[in-house]
């Protein structure tokens, strides 16, 4: 099949950046979006042009390094897929396709479609752990999870940090994002101890990075690669309501000995 | 833990966050909706006929929200500044959302999401127009040629007689319509009330207020224009 | 230079304790007083990094990837092993030991595996700790599953991604330690040198991969944790930005290279489908455990396989080892169905392929159990290949998955150049010749939870460290070199891309040093990387600049190392004149097809020193005692 590309091209962080069409031949279904770019890409170079930056790495839908907006969609038109797992057989010859980065000012573009994540990790940072310094755990089974609650963790704690729902988000917000991590632990015995500081901290840090805020309109639940649901921003926002009304200040640590 | 929720003056911070600008937006949403519903509740009785003394059940009403001063305005104030915690929260969330995406995307398509949702920037400033006119038109009476103080009844009559101001009303309540459409579903997830069991329903709940609410308003208009009601 | 394993006498049960207490230790207050380098954020650098920063050192993290949090390690579907016995049906810390040992085809060190069995519960435990979301049952209690054909259910997982939560979980340690300012992270920052000073590795020099800022930071202990080198191959299940660039700096600034060849080919692989490919998706071995293997009994026969009637197929796993069935180890299911192949069996367009089939599991168990177990895989299959596995079988084939070999390392993971620590897949590892499921998250994790923290102590407790600045001669020589390389990768401009290198060369690995080897395709492979590296060097086409993002110079760099590891490799697969676990020499083989082992001349861990761009690298042999699991002949029928 034949395919036209508008692809965002911008040299550095400071560029201005623009669209630039090009036209592909040859795309076989079976590719995947990836390695389509990979062939225009092969093609660019013979020609002397350089190549589109993207990022990726393990190709396998799980990293969450690679994803950019096909046509209006994060990560493209296939539910629950990254753009390193779609195929071109989700498109049709002599489709037009437009290739944009995430856009948020969190998000600042790096180069072509690959942008600065950076502030997820420092979401992370801010809370998204359980403070427990290695050798200091108890026994495995010393801790019983009902099934339930380990399995609507687990399902919280697949979020691969893409960055689809900034994207996808008319208001360019985390919520999903911080919500899935604030979720995940927050319903986890291991996470109890923390719990209410670890939502303050980590929806602060969000706002510090710039991020929006969440107006419940479910695009990033529709994007999200993993299925992460809307039900985590709500856990998120309980946490956050909670922890703030019943917020005291820290008390000195008495000294020993 | 990073500093930034460690700094003494917790409750000026604890609104810095959207979370709780959000949790704002939903308190004083439920209260306006409330608001709305029991308003619209009273205007319905613009049907009924008139007691055995002559007098409207709308005008009765009217008397009646106005017997207390104090419960008057103290009604009226709270309302106010209601109204002003959801209409400062909404330019602070609109402000951080053009913050948040500085270059917008040459194509952008949504999924799933809803036309209303996706409008509450727009629908609530004109819901918030077609307030400050409907104050003048039948609380205050500038924008109404005829009108008469505390003669109700009479007042929406004449004022729905013209086309375009019913037009204008029934614009208006659409909107309203979807503002709430979207913001009675909103207001729960915002305050972190969510269960997969109990959303859906919760969804189709706040479907339904909003369009009894905005059915209940706009029969009015239509029903003066019709010649129904006198 | 002698090769000195440092590996402990005494019961093997109380090596380990023996060796932590006769180790030196930092005290706290002078921990803060070293510094130390870890390049690579997986399971081993995430975890020894947090680690390493709790405990109070100053720790400098680097990645090639945009955050810690995207390492390989996260892709690892099936689980992680340990000998934790929940489940009550005989697994102790003996047994895994014996397993890994034989399952490793006696090709690894028997101090290090049971140190690594004995750390596996412990594992557990941290990751609980750490909120890792592992699979449990209705009482709350932790689920294990059996895995990779262990006859024992010691497998815990978190659904089809345990690496994923497990590596989440080293990484949230790690970001804690990153807000605390205990470790500086480097993201999008790839080390390509390593700077050995008075003979101890002193730092690393780096290239920011967004500026293009070649860098120089010094410490008084460096941390590799970079991983496999499984895309030589070029088609691998690693992720596209896999290298070995780190480990081949090291090991030119003197580290050894240890059994280069064992590479573990994966059995469950979804096939290539054309040139474009560029990279392979594994299917989790889990899958095995419903699933039944089989080719055509006829070659040729291209019926669909619905027609196929069962008289027809060859279930050959089955039918060749009936004990284990569908279960055998990797190595030999990879070989047998590669055998199939080869007699023209194989399925699909390219006859690269076999079927797994899971009509007879849905039948017995109904679609909605298979669904609970496989759902996501059977989703993700569909995705790539446009079929459903419901209603046919799914094809198969093996790739490259892991490599066993790596730099080689002593007991307290130190490499050949004092101070040079490596971890997890970078090392040679605990894993012989043969990796079983389950065991690299485990060998990741204990080593950088928990040796690390312990050997690294001793080391530095043990030595006195000189100041060291930047202007040091070996620090100035090296980054000269990293630039000068740089600027020579973009100075050739020739006609050929980088990729369509890398790609000649993994046809070259694969045919020649893959599932199976012999002397002649070898020696052939040799000659024809070198003349496949010096055309690289006169023909590739790496456009852009040196001064900001060029993904095409980064992976420039990573080919020319490939091209000289497969070399390497080609030469120590052509030296080990047996077959064991993933390395099949055609030369060592039963009547029958199956690995011929030499524990008489061969049970000895290769050591590669290099000696020059222009010389043949130097043999260094470890010889492998085995004390306590005698060495048999792996069978499986």
């Amino acid at each position: 099949m034949r395919l036209t590309l508008n692809i965002w091209r911008q040299k550095s962080p400071t560029d201005q950046g623009a669209m630039v069409r090009y036209s592909l031949d040859n795309v076989s279904e079976h590719m995947s979006f990836l390695e389509m770019l990979d062939v225009l890409n092969e093609q660019l170079i013979t020609k002397g042009e350089e190549p589109v930056a993207f990022d990726h790495d393990c190709r396998e839908g799980i990293c969450g390094m690679c994803g950019f907006v096909i046509n209006g969609v994060a990560h493209g038109p296939r539910r629950g897929t990254t753009v390193c797992q779609l195929h071109m057989r989700s498109f049709h010859d002599n489709e037009e396709l437009f290739l944009e980065p995430w856009r948020a000012a969190a998000f600042p573009v790096v180069k072509d479609l690959v942008v600065n994540r950076s502030a997820f990790d420092r979401i992370i940072g801010a809370g998204g752990y359980v403070s427990v310094p290695t050798g200091s755990a108890t026994d495995g089974n010393s801790i019983l999870i009902p099934k339930a609650e380990s399995d609507m963790a687990m399902s919280a704690a697949a979020c691969i940090g893409c960055g689809a729902c900034v994207a996808a988000c008319p208001n360019a917000s985390a919520s999903l994002f911080t919500g899935a991590k604030i979720s995940h632990l927050g319903l986890l015995p291991q996470g109890q101890p923390e719990r209410h500081a670890r939502a303050l901290n980590m929806v602060a840090q969000a706002a510090v990075e710039g991020f929006g805020n969440c107006t419940n309109i479910g695009e990033c639940e529709a994007v999200c690669p993993k299925g992460i649901q809307l039900e985590n921003i709500a856990r998120m926002n309980r946490d956050y309501l909670v922890g703030a009304i019943t917020y005291r200040e820290p008390q000195a640590e008495a000294g020993a000995g | 833990m990073s500093s930034s929720a460690t700094s003494p003056a917790r409750t000026a911070r604890m609104f810095d966050a959207p979370v709780a600008k959000k949790a704002v937006m939903a308190l004083s949403g439920l209260v306006l909706f409330g608001f709305v519903l029991v308003h619209m509740l009273g205007n319905l009785q613009v049907y009924l006929p008139p007691g055995p003394d002559g007098r409207y059940a709308l005008d009765v009403y009217g008397e009646t929200l106005h017997k207390s001063a104090l419960v008057l305005w103290g009604a009226r104030s709270f309302l106010l500044l209601t109204a002003l915690a959801h209409i400062v929260s909404a330019i602070q969330l609109a402000q951080l959302k053009n913050a948040a995406r500085p270059t917008a995307y040459v194509k952008q398509t949504a999924i799933v999401s809803t036309y209303a949702s996706r409008t509450m920037y727009w629908s609530g400033p004109i819901v918030l127009a077609f307030l400050i006119y409907h104050l003048l038109h039948f609380t205050t009476g500038q924008a109404h040629p005829d009108f008469q103080h505390m003669h109700v009844h009479e007042n929406v009559i004449k004022g729905f007689s013209v086309w375009y101001v019913s037009l204008f009303y029934i614009v208006a309540m659409s909107m309203l319509c979807m503002h709430l459409y979207h913001g009675v579903w909103s207001m729960f997830q915002s305050l972190g009330l969510a269960h997969p069991s109990y959303t859906p329903k919760l969804k189709l709940a706040a479907k339904a207020f909003a369009a009894i609410v905005a059915a209940g308003n706009i029969s009015i208009p239509l029903s003066v224009l019709a010649g129904l009601v006198k | 230079m002698a090769l000195n394993s440092r590996t402990p006498s005494g019961p093997i049960e109380s090596r380990w304790d023996n060796t932590k207490f006769e180790m030196k230790l930092v005290n706290p207050a002078n921990k803060r007083k070293y510094s130390v380098l870890v390049v690579g954020s997986g399971l081993a650098g995430g975890a020894a990094a947090a680690t390493l920063a709790e405990l109070g050192y100053n720790v400098k993290c680097f990645c090639y990837q945009d955050s810690p949090r995207r390492a390989h390690s996260i892709a690892a579907q099936g689980g992680i092993n340990a000998a934790k016995n929940y489940q009550n049906d005989g697994d102790s810390i003996y047994r895994l030991f014996y397993d890994t040992v034989k399952g490793g085809d006696f090709r690894a060190r028997e101090s290090n595996v049971y140190r690594l069995a004995q750390i596996s519960v412990n594992i557990i435990d941290q990751a609980v700790a750490q909120g890792v979301p592992f699979a449990r049952e209705y009482g709350g209690t932790l689920a294990n599953r059996s895995f990779g054909g262990a006859q024992v259910s010691r497998t815990f997982y978190a659904r089809g991604q345990t690496g994923q939560q497990l590596l989440l979980g080293a990484y949230q340690a790690l970001e804690r330690q990153i807000d605390a300012g205990r470790v500086k992270m480097f993201p999008r920052t790839e080390m390509l040198d390593l700077i050995v000073i008075d003979g101890k590795a002193r730092g690393i020099v780096t290239r920011n991969l967004v500026t293009g800022q070649t860098d120089v930071h010094l410490a008084d202990a460096v941390i590799l944790a970079t991983g496999g080198y499984g895309n030589v191959f070029y088609l691998s299940t690693n992720a596209k930005g896999c290298n070995v660039t780190a480990s081949w700096r090291a090991y030119k600034r003197g580290a050894f290279f240890g059994n280069p060849c064992f590479t573990q080919i994966h059995p469950t692989c979804i096939p290539v489908s054309g040139d474009y490919q560029s990279k392979l998706t594994l299917m989790s071995e889990s899958l095995r455990n419903d699933g039944r293997i089989w080719v055509p009994v006829k070659a040729g026969d291209t019926r669909p396989p619905q027609q196929i009637p069962d008289s027809e197929r060859d279930y050959f796993l089955e039918r060749i080892y009936p004990s284990f069935g569908n279960l055998v180890p990797r190595d030999v299911a990879s070989r047998a169905a590669k055998r199939m192949c080869d007699e023209g069996r194989g399925v699909g367009p390219s006859g690269l392929g076999v079927y797994l089939d899971f009509a007879a599991s849905i039948e017995r168990l109904g679609k909605q159990a298979i669904s609970e177990r496989y759902g996501n895989l059977f989703e993700m299959y569909e995705r790539i290949t446009g079929e459903s596995p419901y209603e046919t079988p799914m094809r198969i084939f093996p790739a490259v998955h892991y490599t066993m070999g790596g730099l080689w390392v002593d007991y307290h993971l130190m490499s050949t150049v004092p101070g040079l620590f490596v971890l997890g897949e970078a090392n040679f590892s605990d894993h012989g010749a043969n990796r079983l499921g389950a065991s690299a998250l485990m060998q990741g994790l204990a080593d950088g939870y928990f040796v690390i923290p312990f050997t690294i102590g001793n080391y530095l407790a043990s030595n006195k460290f000189e100041k060291v600045s930047e202007d040091h001669p070996e620090a100035k020589a090296a980054k000269a070199q990293v630039t000068g390389r740089v600027e020579k990768l973009l100075s050739i401009k020739g006609k050929r891309t980088v990729d369509s290198f890398h790609r000649e060369l993994g046809k070259i690995m694969w045919e020649n040093c893959g599932m199976a080897r012999n002397e002649k395709g070898l020696k052939d492979a040799i000659t024809r990387i070198k003349a496949l590296r010096e055309e690289f060097w006169k023909n590739v086409n790496v456009l852009g600049e040196s001064n900001d993002l060029n993904q095409s110079l980064e992976k420039a760099g990573r080919v020319a190392d490939f091209l000289e590891l497969g070399e390497l490799m080609c030469a120590d697969a052509l030296d080990r004149k047996e077959s064991c676990g993933g390395h099949f020499r055609e030369e060592y083989q039963t009547p029958e097809g199956e690995a011929m082992r030499d524990d008489e001349n061969c049970a000895y861990a290769a050591a590669w020193e290099y000696t020059g761009d222009d010389k043949p690298a130097a043999l260094h042999k470890e010889p492998l005692t085995f004390e306590y699991v005698h060495p048999s002949q792996r069978s499986y029928k």
